[in-house]
């Protein structure tokens, strides 16, 4: 994150990154093998309606969002779970840090978590003299290279097996090996030890289940369960939009995220936690908390087009279908959440002007909007914001944070220029005309476009031209 | 974006051809071929002479002032019920799709919606309201198609393009990797974002290249003029060309001998 140090350097980064071929083989490769779990898995199922589901599910929960934060925040209270609401992100982190202070805590594991990245809770919990240590394989991988996750599903998909096993013989000693399983095995019996000694685990949170109080956490490798009933202390930490309100709403959702993300009919593990041990039981933590953050959701929540952001599910499917993402890798963007997702969420999150970059990142290709689960019409949020970076819509003013970043000075006078000639049919007749009896005159070099490309040339006539031509031909004489 | 069904009309005896600035300006043989192929089902083309562009330009730029100031100018060309047909997946997804969205709560929100009910883009209207037959005249060839995103995601017209090359009994579609793929054009993100555009196309020319073609077609000019600019760029055979203009030159009566 960049916010306290200026603008996203998204250009440079992405200039870093083509100039990789690692990256780009390593995503290439990645993003193909995800397109197609994703494809087979949908193999048998009605998608498009299912798909309509999820959208809806998520636009009611929405809808009755206040209702059910404060349904969710007494159901959870009536199990034991203890609720804490953070306007933002260092809010949150002083909660967590301060329970974990409350216990004396010195080691904390965690568990998988955006919403944690996005707050940036690790780095506050080393400050209040707390280790943190990551236990999802790839946010471990990531975290040990003093990193950040490059794709919100799977953090360390931009290391390919030679690099990780490089990393891994650095930091903790492992035998180099490219054999996926030895490595797996090498981070699983250092994690296992930390599970056992850690004072307080902290995790997500995929679906907060209002109306009775039940935090659901989707994942594959089992850290999320160690993490939630070893330690004597579980910290779920949450973006205030994952309330739903029942069960029910949850079976959809579920069925979308882990097609969507992995090709899996089902996770490994899906743990519903409702509650401290209770006194028949025999393990469990005695604590545990609900940590509640908005961090600016509540803001996008307030424009009922931009609040269709709030529908999504982390699920990473748009990522893995974005050619832009798919060739700059996740670390281009140099936000938490990166991608199409990102490129709507994070400049409503952290300012316009803090991503002036993101709205024109995108051809508007469409795919992620073809593959979104939950329909969040990802191209049309783009045109919106490009719209409110250029304050360029006087029926409908312009309110995202940091509005009005990319007005430019020179901009707004060449698209006035553009306007006032296609308005005019005859000006435009008379341009279209000169550009094609003057075609050898069209310079040869256009700014970015020649660099990869030849100067597009007018034809000798217009087609304006050419149908005069023809219906003279015609007449009869 | 809905997935909803889409109606076709019966095929009607008048249409109105809207040509698109780029074809207008880089590729009028493509707009000709429109009409020839068009007439040759015996339909009538009205082509108002006072049309210029659609307004995407503008509004993908979020410039929506000047993109509905322009696109209002297009609303008054069309008085008679006519279907209006537009010959490339962007343009025609900027008035079917984008238009009621651009208009919505001013007092032109009505002629929007229904300009945008009658919007077709041209191979569709081709192939599923003239049911057309096309003949090959050609010799044998091998070809690839690149379909635009619009025109596969936001028309739905991925089957289209394939669909009416193969009726034509001499052309062999080899399928490229990564078809469903951007091109890397995006209009202004080509200019905004030039090295991530300019990798996306130059992916899109080798993967097109790969099948060992050396013509490609498409119905869109943006990504005729992305691809077949980048191939030229490069010193590659390869070569595009308006899917348009390939079908009506394959099957012209008058067609010589190549």
């Amino acid at each position: 994150m960049t916010d306290t140090h200026g603008a996203v350097p998204f250009h440079p980064n992405v200039r870093t990154a083509l100039d990789n071929p690692q990256i780009r083989g390593n995503f290439r490769r990645a993003m193909d093998g995800l397109m197609d779990k994703r494809r087979l898995a949908f193999d048998d199922w009605e998608l498009d309606k299912l798909r309509t589901l999820g959208s809806a599910v998520r636009l009611n929960a929405l809808h009755h969002l206040p209702e059910l934060l404060e349904q969710l925040d007494t159901r959870c209270r009536a199990n034991g779970i203890q609720v804490h609401w953070a306007r933002d992100g260092d809010e949150a982190c002083a909660l967590i840090t301060d329970i974990c202070r409350r216990r004396n805590a010195r080691s904390v594991i965690k568990g998988k978590s955006m919403v944690s990245e996005e707050m940036e809770l690790n780095h506050h919990l080393e400050q209040a003299d707390i280790e943190a240590l990551e236990s999802d394989l790839g946010e471990y991988i990531v975290q040990m290279a003093e990193e950040t996750p490059s794709h919100i599903i799977m953090p360390a998909i931009h290391k390919n097996t030679r690099e990780i096993s490089d990393l891994m013989h650095d930091k903790t000693g492992t035998e180099p090996s490219l054999d996926a399983r030895y490595l797996t095995a090498s981070a699983r019996a250092q994690l296992r030890e930390r599970f056992m000694n850690a004072d307080v685990g902290i995790s997500g949170v995929n679906f907060a289940v209002a109306d009775s109080g039940t935090l659901c956490l989707v994942e594959n490798e089992g850290n999320g369960r160690l993490t939630t009933t070893v330690p004597p202390c579980h910290i779920a930490v949450t973006g205030i939009e994952k309330v739903v309100p029942s069960l029910d709403d949850v079976a959809p959702l579920l069925a979308l995220l882990t097609r969507s993300a992995t090709g899996q009919p089902i996770t490994t593990y899906f743990n519903m936690i409702s509650g401290p041990r209770q006194p028949d039981e025999q393990d469990g933590p005695e604590e545990v908390h609900l940590v509640l953050v908005d961090n600016g959701r509540s803001e996008v929540y307030q424009d009922e087009e931009l609040a269709e952001t709030l529908k999504c599910i982390r699920c990473g499917a748009c990522m893995n279908h974005c050619p832009v993402y798919t060739r700059v890798g996740g670390h281009a963007y140099g936000t938490t959440y990166p991608g199409p997702i990102g490129k709507i969420l994070m400049p409503q999150l952290m300012g316009l002007d803090q991503t002036p970059d993101f709205p024109s990142a995108s051809s508007l290709c469409g795919a992620c909007g073809e593959v979104c689960p939950v329909r969040i019409p990802i191209p049309q949020l783009l045109v919106r914001l490009r719209q409110e970076s250029v304050d360029g819509d006087s029926l409908h003013p312009a309110h995202v944070k940091g509005h009005g970043v990319k007005r430019g000075r020179l901009e707004p006078w060449i698209w006035r220029g553009w306007a006032w000639m296609h308005r005019s049919p005859a000006l435009y007749r008379l341009g279209t005309a000169l550009a094609a009896r003057f075609r050898r005159l069209t310079p040869s070099r256009l700014g970015g476009w020649t660099d990869y490309r030849r100067a597009p040339r007018p034809a000798a006539t217009t087609l304006h031209q050419a149908i005069k031509a023809r219906r003279t031909h015609r007449r009869p004489s | 974006m809905t997935d909803s069904i889409k109606m076709y009309p019966p095929k009607p005896d008048r249409v109105y051809l809207f040509g698109t600035c780029l074809i207008d300006i880089f590729y009028p043989e493509a707009g000709l071929a429109a009409l020839s192929l068009l007439e040759r089902e015996g339909i009538d083309v009205h082509f108002p002479d006072d049309q210029t562009c659609c307004g995407q330009p503008a509004y993908t730029s979020g410039r929506m002032d000047e993109a509905r100031d322009v696109a209002r100018r297009q609303l008054d060309l069309f008085p008679e019920p006519w279907p209006i047909l537009v010959p490339s997946g962007s343009c025609g997804g900027m008035i079917a799709k984008h238009y009621p969205h651009l208009f919505e709560g001013t007092d032109d929100a009505a002629r929007a919606e229904d300009i945008a009910a009658r919007t077709f883009e041209l191979t569709d209207f081709l192939l599923n309201v003239c049911h057309v037959r096309l003949e090959d005249k050609g010799e044998p060839v091998q070809v690839a198609m690149h379909t635009s995103c619009s025109a596969r995601r936001e028309m739905g017209l991925a089957e289209v393009g394939p669909q009416l090359l193969g009726q034509l009994s001499g052309v062999t579609l080899k399928e490229q990797a990564h078809a469903a793929e951007c091109c890397g054009f995006g209009g202004s993100f080509a200019v905004r974002h030039p090295e991530v555009s300019g990798a996306m196309v130059q992916d899109k020319v080798a993967a097109l290249s790969e099948t060992g073609v050396q013509h490609f077609v498409t119905s869109d000019c943006g990504c005729l003029m992305n691809i077949d600019g980048c191939a030229q760029k490069q010193g590659a055979k390869l070569r595009g060309e308006h899917l348009l203009s390939f079908l009506w030159q394959r099957t012209r009566e008058d067609r010589t001998h190549d």
